[in-house]
């Protein structure tokens, strides 16, 4: 690990190259907590941007503000249409605290702005606790400068000392920066090495070449100003560790020598210009390369999914658009929606005082205060889906009680607004037994029905509930899986009794949840853990929990708690 | 802030590579029957920079000056709409960006609230589907819609009609457009019906290729240096694609397609299982239109071979252990039908 004044110096530095020229650069990505080191780095901001507009945002910024809208207050008082300016209207420095909690509608609308080239850049200011809290990935993108000073000590920190003539200067200095051929190409190289696919981060990684160069007071690209770009723009968004490849984390940092020569040195067509090779540059990435990468990027991809079962969907939607609450008063803005027969409502009584004050009795008199606003309350349905092990191997008994559990939990869907589903797998393939519901003389019905006996396909029952989750979600509900089996799959997605083929597919579609960011349980009614079943578990990434001697009761409540935590 | 349609893009015809995704988007332009293009894949691959670039490169459209919803004809504004100017000029095709989060209000349009407090009249604001009329829509992070403006969309798209029923107003306008959404499906399925409404699908990734990569950034780079200098370099070749994009309309009516195509088209989709006609007539309308773009009078299997994987790839049932992707079992099964 690099040691904290170094990280500091580097901060300072992206600092400088940042405000050369900001909307270049497209912005900052800080990665840090409240606190005293983040302060100063912010004071330091405040010194290198001096004489820009610098504005601050807030996670729930709404449209009005972000682009201009009406000036209510204004506009009702003096009966003439009033607009304010939004935030995006005028070139300037956005700053975005809590920029973990931005929401993928408002990193939408500053990606656009920062795209838009109208002089905007961002510093994001991210102050997630873990590697899976984190800013949106579209904004992540388009932030040239990546820093994260999480757990900087203070002494390593001192005040940041931006020289701001040498800023101006350099300005002056920076159109004039040029950038031979073979450079380029060099960044270009580097960045697919390091595994990073967007074509965004090598241009962004010139333009701070460029501004590091102009820094120094030259007028080319060179090697330091290379390094830096590396530093502050490549280096964090690795996703693989150069040369070695990504499934083999473990494997120590290949020495210099052992690395060949990239093309770079081939293609190269400049020859009256020094040409850095493409190794020194990735000699400086992987120094920098965080030891525990492939775990970050495990949680981030993690986070990502989780964030888009989250935000595009289901929590959020609801099916019912929310039961209508009463009308407050409110300002209006983008997202919020005028009651009007209660704004009228709220007038109402002044009217004749209204008139009197301004002497015009031609019209409705409104003002801001009397705004009511609509308001719903929206909340998700859940959709539990039990798939059971209907096979041989699960005694009768066992399955009644997953019956019982399901009835259980369904009896108190009604208070919790949950729908519950089952699939059944047993024989060659699953069946769905009972589409999400809530009808609980249905569920009786069916569950009665249910037949037992033969093989044990967990995949093609993990796919069916899958398949369910997906439709679930797409009505607005926010499925999980319960899984309750005591066996090990010996039957394959298409039906043919084959123990290591029905393995890999059930370990595939374990997956698959996993990929949808579902969430769930394993439920191990064997008299004895069945090896196996926790793997499978963690693969779905879900609680295993062994319940040998589950009754219906304990099924319940077991799936209850897992669910609530979950 | 939503009207793209202002020249200064990175030009479409300076794009590298992405050759599938332009194609897409011509085609669309040239018969925008087509029914939208889906665009999805990496992010920084020039998703956003194609429409925009798009924007510039379209035709523009004869519209009455001051209508909303850009009428061709004085005839066809619609009554609401107060339009001083009646004069017919040229305007820039337009191309609406719907941005996330949008609220219905604002897509659909509204009770004009400025109007109705401050004069108290009741009049309606008109929406970006009123704007994007004739023109494209264009949904950035598609995947991530709120799931009631995707049904909104999906009504409107379907019907070519917007009809606004709230707060007192009864109100309906024509709101034909060509849907073009991109997003990364890293992040969020797009639900099937919404899949299957667009015509042409596109996956994008970043180029593999360094010398095609060292490419895009060199001409972004220039473009970024010298923003005028580079439009001026490119502008002949945009004019250059537009002019044959315009000669391509004229000819889409001529273009010949005989029995035996229609049924490849139909053995094509009985193969793939996709559900519905409407990958029939996608195919179908593509071919075309790819024929007329490439100066053919009729169409024949290699047209229907190229526009085969974009038509058909998103009306496939997912299968989610299919790693190798619909692209591949399009490709494949078009390679058995059309050996």
């Amino acid at each position: 690990m690099i040691d904290g004044e170094e990280r500091w110096q580097r901060a300072n530095l992206a600092l400088a190259c940042f405000a050369l020229d900001p909307a270049a650069a497209g912005g900052i990505w800080l990665r840090a907590r409240v606190g005293p080191v983040r302060d100063r780095f912010l004071a330091g901001l405040d010194l290198a941007v001096r004489g820009q507009k610098v504005s601050r945002l807030h996670p729930n910024i709404g449209d009005d503000a972000l682009f201009g809208g009406i000036d209510l207050a204004t506009t009702l008082g003096q009966g003439i249409l009033t607009r304010t300016k939004g935030l995006l209207d005028a070139p300037g420095v956005l700053i975005l605290p809590m920029a973990e909690r931005a929401k993928a509608g408002l990193a939408a609308r500053l990606a656009r702005a920062l795209d838009d080239h109208r002089g905007l850049s961002l510093i994001a200011l991210d102050e997630g606790a873990g590697p899976e809290e984190r800013i949106p990935e579209c904004l992540a993108d388009r932030l040239a400068i990546h820093i994260d000073l999480s757990d900087l000590a203070l002494s390593d920190a001192p005040g940041l000392q931006i020289d701001t003539d040498a800023i101006v200067e350099a300005r002056r200095l920076l159109p004039k920066v040029t950038v031979s051929e073979g450079t380029i190409s060099d960044l270009a190289q580097v960045a697919v090495r390091l595994g990073i696919l967007s074509l965004r981060a090598p241009l962004q990684a010139l333009a701070i070449a460029r501004a590091s160069a102009a820094l120094s007071g030259e007028t080319e690209v060179d090697e330091p100003d290379l390094l830096t770009a590396v530093e502050l723009v490549l280096a964090p968004r690795a996703t693989q560790l150069p040369e070695s490849p990504a499934e083999e984390p473990s494997e120590p940092e290949p020495p210099q020598d052992e690395t060949p020569p990239t093309e770079a040195e081939d293609t190269s067509d400049s020859e009256d210009t020094p040409h850095i090779p493409a190794e020194m540059m990735l000699e400086a990435a992987r120094a920098l390369l965080p030891p525990d990468l492939l775990a970050r990027m495990e949680a981030g991809r993690a986070a990502r999914n989780a964030a888009a079962a989250a935000g595009s969907g289901a929590a959020k939607k609801g099916n019912r658009r929310g039961r209508p609450l009463p009308s407050r008063a409110g300002r209006m803005g983008g997202d919020a929606r005028v009651d009007l027969v209660a704004t009228l409502r709220a007038a109402a009584p002044w009217q004749t005082i209204r008139r009197k004050m301004t002497g015009r009795d031609d019209r409705l008199h409104i003002r801001m205060s009397d705004i009511r606003l609509r308001q719903f309350e929206e909340r998700s349905d859940r959709a539990i889906i039990f798939v059971v092990d209907a096979s041989g191997s699960s005694a009768l008994a066992r399955l009644a009680e997953a019956k019982g559990a399901i009835e259980l939990l369904l009896a108190e869907a009604y208070s919790r607004r949950d729908h519950v589903a089952l699939v059944a797998f047993r024989g060659d393939g699953a069946d769905v037994i009972l589409p999400p519901t809530r009808s609980l003389v249905q569920t009786k019905r069916r569950l009665g029905q249910l037949p037992g006996g033969g093989g044990t396909p967990l995949a093609a029952g993990l796919k069916a509930a899958l398949e369910l989750a997906a439709l679930a979600q797409g009505k607005g509900m926010t499925p999980s899986i319960a899984l309750l089996t005591d066996g090990r799959a010996n039957v394959d997605l298409s039906g043919i009794a084959d123990r290591a083929q029905a393995a890999e597919d059930a370990t595939r579609m374990a997956r698959a949840i996993r990929a949808r960011g579902l969430s769930g349980l394993v439920i191990d009614t064997g008299l004895r853990p069945t090896r196996g079943l926790d793997g499978l578990a963690k693969e779905m990434r879900v609680p295993y929990l062994p319940l040998p001697r589950a009754d219906a009761r304990a099924v319940s409540a077991a799936v209850e708690t897992a669910l609530e935590t979950a | 802030m939503t009207d793209l349609s202002t020249s200064g893009a990175f030009p479409f015809s300076a794009i590298v590579g992405q050759d599938d995704m332009k194609l897409a988007m011509i085609l669309t332009a040239i018969d925008p029957g087509i029914g939208g293009v889906l665009v999805f894949g990496d992010r920084g691959t020039g998703k956003s920079t194609a429409v925009r670039g798009l924007a510039a490169l379209l035709p523009p459209i004869r519209a009455v000056a001051g209508c909303p919803v850009n009428s061709a004809r004085e005839a066809d504004v619609p009554d609401w709409a107060q339009v001083h100017d009646h004069s017919i000029v040229e305007k820039p095709t337009p191309v609406v960006d719907l941005p996330l989060g949008a609220t219905e209000d604002r897509v659909v349009g509204a009770l004009d609230i400025e109007k109705a407090l401050a004069h108290g009249e009741k009049a309606f604001e008109p929406g970006l589907l009123a704007r994007a009329n004739r023109g494209y829509l264009y949904i950035d992070e598609v995947n991530l819609l709120e799931d009631h403006l995707v049904d909104l969309l999906l009504d409107v798209a379907q019907s070519g009609q917007n009809v606004v029923e709230r707060e007192g107003l009864s109100i309906r306008h024509p709101a034909r457009f060509v849907l073009v959404g991109s997003g990364n499906p890293e992040e969020g399925e797009l639900r099937p019906q919404l899949l299957d409404r667009f015509g042409l699908s596109v996956e994008v990734e970043s180029p593999k290729d360094i010398d095609v990569r060292i490419e895009v950034i060199r001409r972004r780079d220039a473009f970024d240096r010298n923003r005028d200098g580079f439009l001026a370099d490119w502008h002949q070749r945009d004019m250059d694609l537009r002019a044959r994009i315009v000669s391509a309309r004229a000819a889409l009516a001529h273009v010949d397609a005989d029995d035996a195509i229609l049924r490849d088209c139909a053995r094509l989709c009985v193969a793939l299982g996709s559900d519905g006609l409407r990958g029939e007539l996608t195919l179908l309308r593509a071919a075309r239109a790819l024929a007329a773009f490439e100066d053919a009078a009729a169409v024949t299997r290699e047209h229907l071979r190229r526009v085969a994987p974009p038509a058909l790839r998103h009306r496939l049932r997912r299968d989610p252990l299919d790693e190798a992707g619909s692209t591949t079992r399009v490709t494949r099964t078009v390679e058995e039908v059309l050996a």
